[in-house]
């Protein structure tokens, strides 16, 4: 019994072998994982066109997880280990948020091209905590009107009274996310977005219920760019160049304007996290969509065209004239900032919010 | 001889084990940790209740669940109103050997994504759409009716689905219904509407029953198609839920809200459990 169980010597040598091979077999596939890097993302970054050419530059797998909203981004952080992520797309204006709970590297400014960044854009405020930039600004826009150039008349459009005027009651659809369009309430009533406290919010109400009383819809994203591409409704409260540009070729009527009242600047920014385990990578990822090219890849990303935020992107002339490229020095000096209330203050504004979709 | 009991008292739990694992794991530990989670301060943590009271005292957050009650009562009655003709014709009316495919065509929405068939319908439904097209274009209309981004929408997107679940609920019903029953009533002198009415609709009604529950549970529970069609013109609790993660990733808010909810399913559950007892009884 003993004789019959044991292993011969070149049985064990091939076996021996097998064990080595698979060895260095999870080894490789080892090394091929820290070759990946790990991206909490908007859609716009999940364009092929944008992450096929750092994937082959740099011989790595970008495996990205798209979220909407800084709190289930942050959720799924809070989900995962430490060390699972490497890099995140955010509300620049909610970089603190993440600094708050200890997530974000600082970034090497000297190794990220903040010169070639539009000044107004870098959004210091938010994107530096306690001296460090944790955040460098990838892509911004603006919240204002979107709207189908030959239903409207496009000298209206450029003033916000014209959104809850009977002559378009019933073409508006409002986009639904509160933030941005409270900074419009609060253009349209004469208030500055950065200085919105918990006393302007019952003129903020009246505002927001005026608009929704004109308004066909309030839809997010999709519905909202749905709506105007199909004629449902003429105009978009919120819409701006991420909606129309995207459907220029299809639809060139559509087009946006910045109000005599200002417009809302949203930006988007990257961080890089603490605990990440291919810092190096993270920051030529980084790199690469703060480049020129990148840069450019990024502006027309498939899902949302924006702003990039390095006056160098490459552009063509003609996604230069779709972006208005040109005309962006005028739109930043009118444009204010994106709401960044505190915690009980944007409790607060969802509130009201939640309220003005109830009223009938 | 005492082995053999312990064997046949253990074979059950050892059945039956997977089963209540599966439940322990994926429904009451996770149902645990969303109480906990309801009783939770969102900023500093601790314990609270203000994510309750803030359901029954906010008018607007009470009004989804009342959108809610008032959407899936209606979409609940039309669905049986057109699903039970349906299901009849279906069962009695188109001969045996067509009642396959008959029944495979009925459920072909089933086949389709439910984000897509949303979408379909707001198509549809559109002012560019196919139905105010046809109308505007017979003369029926002048102007284009605004049919999406409503609840007519909202309903009609869920009517298009739930009638065809509940007419495999209640033709399954029908076609249990033995024949004699029919048969004794004619005996006795019952025309074809007093059959229908005093025999066959009272002893289909534990299947519209069954049927109304699951469509009442997956009705109040959908995001999706109160989203696309809806138009956002009104919440209901799906939505209202949702809406504290996005941004702020309130997700103690979020959890008593899921909680009221599913307190409110349940109460219809033991309706529709009682009901169906004291029928069998």
């Amino acid at each position: 019994m003993t004789t019959n169980t044991r292993i011969p010597l070149s049985t064990l040598k091939s076996r021996l072998a097998a064990a080595c091979a698979t060895a260095a077999l999870l080894l490789a596939a080892g090394a091929a994982q820290a070759a990946d890097l790990n991206a909490l993302i908007w859609c716009d970054h999940s364009d092929p066109a944008l992450l096929q050419p750092f994937e082959q530059a740099n011989n790595v797998k970008v495996n990205v997880k798209e979220f909407e909203g800084t709190g289930a981004g942050l959720a799924i952080v809070e989900q995962s280990q430490p060390g699972d992520w490497d890099v995140m797309v955010i509300d620049s204006i909610d970089v603190p948020r993440g600094v708050e709970k200890g997530l974000f590297e600082p970034l090497p400014e000297d190794k990220l091209p903040f010169a070639d960044l539009f000044p107004e854009v870098k959004m210091d405020k938010s994107t530096i905590v306690d001296g460090k930039r944790y955040g460098i600004t990838e892509k911004f826009g603006y919240n204002t009107i979107g709207f189908n150039k030959t239903k409207v008349d496009p000298a209206d459009m450029q003033s916000l009274a014209s959104l809850t005027s009977d002559k378009y009651k019933g073409k508006v659809a409002i986009y639904d996310y509160y933030l941005p369009v409270i900074g419009m309430a609060a253009l349209a009533i004469g208030k500055k977005t950065a200085d919105l406290t918990e006393a302007d919010l019952p003129a903020l109400k009246a505002e927001l219920l005026k608009m929704k009383a004109y308004a066909k819809l309030v839809g997010e994203v999709t519905a909202s760019q749905t709506a105007l591409a199909t004629g449902e409704v003429d105009i978009l409260v919120g819409g701006g160049e991420w909606v129309t540009a995207g459907l220029a070729k299809e639809n060139p009527a559509l087009d946006f304007s910045i109000p005599k009242e200002g417009a809302v600047l949203w930006s988007q920014s990257l961080a890089m996290f603490k605990d990440s385990k291919n810092k190096d990578m993270a920051l030529k990822f980084i790199q690469y969509i703060l480049s020129p090219e990148g840069q450019a890849r990024l502006a027309t990303s498939s899902c949302y065209w924006g702003m990039p935020s390095n006056k160098k992107a490459a552009l063509t002339d003609d996604q230069k004239k779709i972006l208005r490229f040109d005309e962006q020095p005028g739109f930043l000096a009118r444009a204010q900032a994106y709401p960044a209330p505190n915690a009980d203050l944007d409790k607060k504004m969802q509130d009201m919010w939640t309220e003005m979709l109830q009223a009938q | 001889m005492a082995s053999a009991g312990n064997n046949t008292r253990a074979l059950p739990w050892a059945l039956v084990t997977p089963a209540l694992a599966w439940t322990l794991l994926f429904f009451v530990l996770p149902f645990i940790a969303m109480g906990l989670s309801s009783l939770t301060a969102h900023e500093g943590g601790g314990f609270t209740l203000a994510n309750y009271s803030q359901f029954f005292t906010d008018p607007s957050y009470w009004r989804a669940m009342v959108n809610s009650l008032e959407m899936t009562a209606i979409v609940t009655v039309i669905s049986i109103l057109l699903a039970y003709p349906f299901a009849w014709t279906l069962a009695e009316m188109v001969p045996e050997r067509w009642q396959r495919l008959a029944l495979m065509l009925a459920v072909l929405p089933f086949w389709t994504s439910y984000v897509v068939r949303s979408y379909s319908w707001l198509l549809v439904l559109a002012q560019n759409g196919v139905i105010n097209r046809a109308l505007t274009g017979l003369g029926v209309i002048g102007e284009p009716l605004q049919l999406a981004n409503t609840r007519f929408a909202t309903v009609t997107g869920f009517v298009h689905f739930f009638v065809m679940l509940l007419t495999l609920t209640i033709f399954a019903n029908l076609k249990q219904l033995s024949p004699s029953y029919r048969k004794a009533a004619a005996d006795l002198g019952a025309g074809p509407v007093r059959t229908f009415l005093h025999v066959v609709l009272p002893l289909t009604l534990p299947g519209i029953m069954v049927g109304a529950f699951l469509t009442f549970v997956l009705c109040i529970g959908d995001y999706i198609t109160p989203q696309i069609l809806g138009g956002n013109n009104e919440l209901v609790m799906p939505q209202l839920v949702m809406m504290q993660i996005g941004r702020r990733g309130d997700f103690p808010l979020a959890s008593a809200l899921s909680i009221i909810l599913m307190a409110v399913v349940t109460i219809a559950y033991l309706a529709c459990a009682r009901w169906l007892k004291i029928e069998r009884a």
